[in-house]
């Protein structure tokens, strides 16, 4: 008998006009000891399901049909008591975010002993001992003083393995983890996948991991479902759905999934979820508008030439200069980007990465160092003209297509507004056609000018940014993790059209991004930074093939293997 | 802690500085001192004698540096009014004030904080609904207008209790006199008590209601649930716990306002307080004692603001311990 | 964040389903999901009945009024403390009853409540722009600017309002004389409410701007090169304007009530243009003698104007806040 089975599970949030079926006809079930992926992208009805296993469905959600079993006792019907009996002692839950699942103002040993005394018929003394004994198992070191501070204290990837301790403190028989590594950065979360498949084997607990990534997936399940649109498309063993998809769903999912071993030309089109748009215009470059004025200065030698930069932060401000505490973010960094090819940037949370693309547009002062765009310093101009000028040459996409477009202007106002600013038109009316000729170009269609960016998805938007940065005819383009927030799918498809759009305009590009399977896909040449400091600089397929810094060596070791992916539809460059 | 305590001392005392050097803009550069002070019949000579004695023509600077010395020593100077040092008039009407607020805040504490976690845990309930309702009653209804409302139902229709005055009083040690320990000065805390308090109570009610609602939706109190734990100990222990953070701190401002809103409830029941007396001023430009009103409540903000992030300090471990 | 973190269920419709055509500007108002909240509370839907008839009632009082209660010839000090239409010795011209020289109560009440309105208005306004400019400045720039008048606003912060009000009517009476105290009481009170009111504007303008000013839409318009004081009037400003309408709302109260609160005490309106607070404090001379009509019947039409605002301005909050829908 499975610990958790699902039949044809239904649920239903209903709304003012229409009641929208997050989950509909789902069956699973998991075995102890084993682990089930459940895998889809935003609105597949993914977290749905483990909510109402729990009982923890968001009103005005509720099961409107199916049923769910533990242990072959049915579960979804009992009273509110029972179901709150269930939770943390037969079925645990972890969360995403290990900086918010902790009450900040208890220590974690106030949190473990409740939940443990709440489930377990257990005196202090033989509560506080098993909080140690569970503190160990999840490998915090020092368990005894550690227990005893408060959730601030710890580091993110401490604080999941606090939360994981929790889950596991009555031992359950299923534990569910929704996007459990999803906020953690790759080295953690490749800690915490082993630490968490160790813990189910060795404790013979069901798990349900609910993800987007299909890097999980691969890393740790036995078994995979696969989501779309609240129903299930594809369930089988692991090895056979990822090896061999049959559900035309499953097979563009899994070759939009950007591969760190092969390089690939274009990444194939997904059109079964999001249309691509309508397909793009052929237009003449030669003559259109985008091509017009691209009078530059041709540069001898690399574009940017970016040497010993250097920034800090003050972390904490004083009227004494002594007791002033400084960040630096940025640590003596060099790099050249050459005209016409893609540079990236790879390296975790905090590396810097971001601040030297602020530094470059800037957005922020350097506190020392140079950087060249052609022949003119940047960092001591003064003159607006020059800057406005230098401006104009570089432009930038940001990484949440959510909140880099102004909600309160029409997109046609958001792409005009750099081409009025720039005076880069004569007339209002040419400013109508080239933003339409834009958003054509970008494969939205000129009809999208006319809505406000709430009408459009996370990828429709990124097209919109990427629209307003071409509108002032840049030679420089700096892409700042401009997919990390999107759907795989929607991720082929914007890297497609930034691929396109390079060589179509010939611009330089600097791509920034913590995945190194992005990064491989998209640059020329790639930098590796750590702690604000730039370890290594190699071609592309040298950094892969032949790494030379210990730490490039670490961060290729903890890419989730992707070897069971089906390889099926990619052509390789 | 140290550190902590001596940067909210400084901080205070650059308030107090700000305030001073207001309270000294009001009495020197509002009106003609003198004048105030002389009658019409006096001399211009004279006139001179009494600024040069009051030290008027030395510079600024030294006549604030004066100021804050003899406001430091409780010399706020003689009010133009009642021709008496300021320090006298208020020490004899502080204890009335600073009675009727503690009774208000004892009210609107002990009534708002149980309404406000009830509403805040019940959220759908009717008799939060009902809280939520009068609560806006209260927010909408003006001090003063409530205060009449009271007197003309209890005063004037039922005439169960008095509508004016503190009742009678008894003398402790040499300056403070309480209406607490007699049953006039009882009946008399009553009506003047509850119109201070019930503005103070439906805030601090509407507040702890708001940031319980904040604080349920945190991902913390999701996890405590999916972790079983009993309702009780969600509510009380990490909801609760949490929701107090910001709490202490508006109601720590809210007992400050208290104290000043005192002003309106002592003239509608005739209190013989501070507040009262400094509301003449107003009517009469009694510079000295306007300014002495704003020194000393400054102060008495300042200091509940003192208190109030001592407080916060022992309830936030993220202000007590500092990560490894 | 709703607990379904990525399930959504609008963005879960396929973009295929939107209509083609694009409804206008009314028809999406009329379909928005604010006014829907605004019908389904029947509580809301009589506050603003209620605030549109009291504002209508205020605004038209020259027109309506049966009496003008500033017409020396037509008070009669022969009509003074007539009682309500109800009661006994009422006379049928005063439907509420007259105060002590003979004014009709319901006129005074309607001119008193038009006076109420346009001083808590011309504050608000005031208020609201002092505010908003300084909290655009200080949450934008940030730095030594932002300290300074954040260090202002904390300051004041620690006072109530009603106290600042009172001493800058006690200072600016001390500037002025009792003589031009009453042309100067309208502007006086008007100054007084605005510098109490300010601060909590440039609160939350300033919070508001510190958390827009990181957003990647900011940092995008610098990167093209647009300059600052453009990108907080353009760009900023519309964003920050949803917490602004709230405390703009409730705040509309809170002055109309402090402004009743100072006249009651005699440093605001004077008689002879009375507010309703004037008019109460009017009558509250004549509560223990039995004519309690005179300073209850104001009374009830503040609270009843202020209560309204109110119940616009609660439902307005959480209909704006994300997190409680």
């Amino acid at each position: 008998m499975s610990v958790l089975d699902i039949k044809d599970l239904r649920v239903e949030f209903p709304g003012r006009k229409s009641v929208f079926v997050a989950v509909d006809d789902v069956t699973l079930s998991v075995d102890a000891g084993k682990v089930l992926g459940v895998v889809g992208e935003s609105g597949a009805g993914k977290s749905t399901v483990g909510n109402a296993v729990i009982g923890l469905l968001q009103e005005p959600g509720h099961i409107a049909g199916g049923e769910v079993y533990l242990h072959g006792k049915r579960i979804d019907q009992l009273p509110y008591k029972e179901k709150r009996r269930l939770r943390g002692r037969k079925i645990g839950m972890i969360f995403q975010d290990p900086l918010t699942s902790l009450d900040p103002l208890q220590t974690v040993e106030s949190q473990l002993l409740e939940t443990i005394r709440t489930h377990l018929p257990l005196s202090r003394s033989q509560a506080r001992q098993r909080a140690i004994e569970l503190i160990e198992a999840v490998g915090i070191p020092d368990a005894p003083e550690r227990i005893k501070q408060y959730p601030h204290q710890f580091s993110g990837g401490m604080r999941q393995r606090v939360v994981i301790a929790l889950a596991l403190c009555a031992e359950p028989e299923l534990v569910i983890a929704d996007e459990p590594t999803t906020a953690l950065d790759v080295s953690i979360q490749a800690q915490i996948l082993d630490l968490m498949k160790e813990l189910c084997r060795e404790r013979n607990v069901a798990m349900l991991v609910i993800t987007h990534d299909m890097g999980v997936i691969a890393d740790i399940t036995d078994h995979v479902a696969v989501m779309y649109h609240g129903e299930l498309v594809e369930y089988g063993e692991t090895t056979q759905v990822l090896g061999a998809p049959e559900h035309p769903y499953t097979q563009s999912l899994i070759s939009a999934v950007p591969r760190p071993d092969i390089k690939v030309e274009r990444f194939p089109v997904v059109n079964y979820i999001e249309k691509a748009g309508t397909p793009q215009k052929q237009i003449d470059i030669a003559t259109h508008w985008l091509g017009k004025a691209r009078d530059y200065e041709k540069v001898s030698g690399p574009l940017v030439q970016i040497k010993d930069l250097d920034m800090q932060f003050e972390t904490r401000g004083s009227i004494l200069p002594s007791r002033r505490k400084y960040f630096k973010a940025v640590k003596k960094v060099s790099f050249d980007i050459n005209e016409g090819e893609t540079f990236g940037l790879v390296g975790e949370s905090g590396s810097g990465k971001s601040t030297i693309a602020r530094l470059v547009t800037g957005l922020y002062q350097p506190t020392g160092g140079s950087i060249r765009f052609g022949k003119t310093e940047l960092t001591s101009l003064k003159n607006r003209k020059d800057v406005l000028a230098m401006r104009r040459q570089m432009q930038m996409i940001f990484q949440d297509p959510y909140s880099s477009l102004n909600a309160r202007m029409r997109v046609s106002d958001i792409i005009g507004e750099p081409i009025k600013f720039h005076r880069l038109a004569s007339s209002n009316a040419e400013v109508r056609q080239i933003v339409d000729d834009l958003l054509d170009h970008v494969g939205l269609g000129a009809a999208a000018g006319k809505k406000f960016p709430h009408e459009f998805s996370g990828g429709q938007r990124q097209r919109i940014s990427i629209a307003r940065a071409l509108a002032t005819r840049p030679r420089f383009l700096i892409c700042d993790e401009p997919t990390s927030a999107l759907d795989v799918s929607i991720q082929a498809q914007i890297l497609n059209l930034l691929k396109d759009l390079q060589q179509e305009l010939g611009l330089t590009m600097l791509f920034i991004s913590h995945d190194l399977a992005v990064i491989r896909q998209m640059c020329n040449r790639i930098g590796v930074m750590r702690n604000g400091e730039l370890c290594e600089v190699a071609d592309c397929d040298q950094l892969f093939e032949a790494p030379q810094h210990p730490y490039t060596r670490e961060l290729l070791n903890l890419m989730p293997s992707l070897e069971l992916l089906s390889r099926a539809n990619l052509a390789t460059a | 802690m140290i550190g902590f305590a001596t940067r909210r001392i400084v901080q205070a005392m650059i308030v107090m500085l700000v305030v001073a050097l207001l309270a000294f803009t009001m009495f020197r550069f509002v009106g003609d001192p003198i004048n105030q002070m002389v009658g019409i019949e006096t001399s211009i000579e004279d006139r001179e004698a009494l600024r040069e004695r009051l030290g008027l023509n030395d510079p600024v600077p030294v006549q604030f540096f004066r100021f804050i010395t003899k406001a430091a020593q409780f010399d706020f100077g003689t009010s133009y009014q009642f021709r008496q040092p300021v320090s006298e008039l208020f020490a004899k009407r502080i204890p009335a004030t600073l009675e009727l607020s503690f009774a208000s805040a004892v009210f609107a504490l002990v009534v708002g904080i149980p309404m406000g976690i009830y509403a805040g845990l019940n959220r759908e309930s009717p008799i939060s609904k009902m809280f939520l309702s009068v609560s806006l009653i209260g927010i909408s209804l003006p001090t003063f207008f409530i205060g009449i409302l009271l007197i003309f139902l209890f005063s004037v229709t039922l005439q169960w209790l008095p509508s004016f005055g503190r009742g009678e009083t008894v003398q402790i040690g040499s300056w403070w006199t309480t209406g607490f320990l007699t049953i006039s000065g009882l009946k008399a805390l009553i009506l003047p008590s509850i119109t201070l308090g019930l503005y103070q109570m439906t805030l601090i009610m509407r507040l702890i209601r708001a940031e319980m609602l904040e604080v349920i939706r945190t991902d913390y109190i999701k996890f405590a649930r999916a972790r079983g734990l009993p309702d009780r100990l969600v509510n009380f222990r990490h909801a609760l716990k949490n929701t107090l953070v910001p709490v202490i701190t508006i109601t720590g401002l809210q007992l400050g306002a208290i104290i000043a809103f005192a002003t309106i409830t002592e003239t509608v029941f005739q209190w013989p307080g501070m507040g009262l007396m400094f509301l003449q001023a107003v009517q009469n430009v009694d510079i000295p004692i306007m300014s002495a009103y704003l020194m000393l409540t400054a102060f008495l903000f300042v200091t509940i603001n003192f208190i109030v992030d001592i407080l916060y300090f022992f309830i936030d471990p993220r202000l007590r311990v500092g990560r490894p | 964040m709703p607990f379904i973190t990525n399930e959504d269920p609008k963005s879960a419709v396929p973009d295929s389903a939107a209509p083609v055509k694009e409804p206008g500007r009314i028809a999406r108002l009329l379909d928005s999901d604010i006014f829907h909240s605004f019908l389904k509370s029947k509580v809301t839907v009589v506050a603003a009945t209620g605030t549109a008839i009291l504002f209508l009632l205020a605004f038209l009082a020259p027109w309506i009024a049966p009496h003008d209660p500033f017409d020396l010839a037509s008070i009669s000090i022969m009509d003074a403390r007539v009682p309500p239409f109800w009661m006994e010795y009422a006379d049928p011209r005063f439907l509420l009853g007259t105060d002590d020289q003979g004014r009709d109560m319901l006129s005074a009440i309607f001119y008193g409540m038009r006076i109420s309105l346009i001083v808590g208005f011309c504050s608000v306004i005031a208020a609201a722009v002092i505010g908003i400019s300084l909290g655009l400045v200080a949450g934008y720039m940030g730095g030594r600017v932002d300290a300074i008048i954040m260090r202002i606003a904390d300051v004041q912060l620690t006072f109530p309002a009603i106290l600042i009000a009172l001493l800058i009517d006690g200072v600016a009476h001390g500037i002025f004389g009792s003589i031009d105290r009453e042309i100067f009481a309208f502007y006086i009170l008007i100054v007084s409410l605005a510098l109490s009111f300010w601060v909590q504007y440039a609160r939350t303008v300033r919070g508001s701007t510190m958390v827009e000013k990181n957003k990647e839409y900011v940092q995008a318009a610098r990167v093209i090169g647009i300059p600052s004081v453009m990108i907080m009037v353009r760009h900023i400003l519309p964003n920050v304007t949803g917490p602004v309408l709230v405390i703009a709302t409730i705040n509309l109260a809170l002055a109309i009530v402090t402004e009743a609160t100072l006249s009651f005490l005699g440093v605001g309106m004077p008689p002879t243009q009375p507010s309703l607070g004037t008019l109460i404090a009017i009558g509250n001379d004549f509560l223990y003698s039995g004519e309690w009509w005179i300073a209850i019947f104001p009374g009830l039409a503040l609270a009843l104007l202020v209560l309204n605002v109110n119940l616009l301005g609660d439902w307005l909050r959480d209909a704006l806040n994300p997190k409680l829908r």
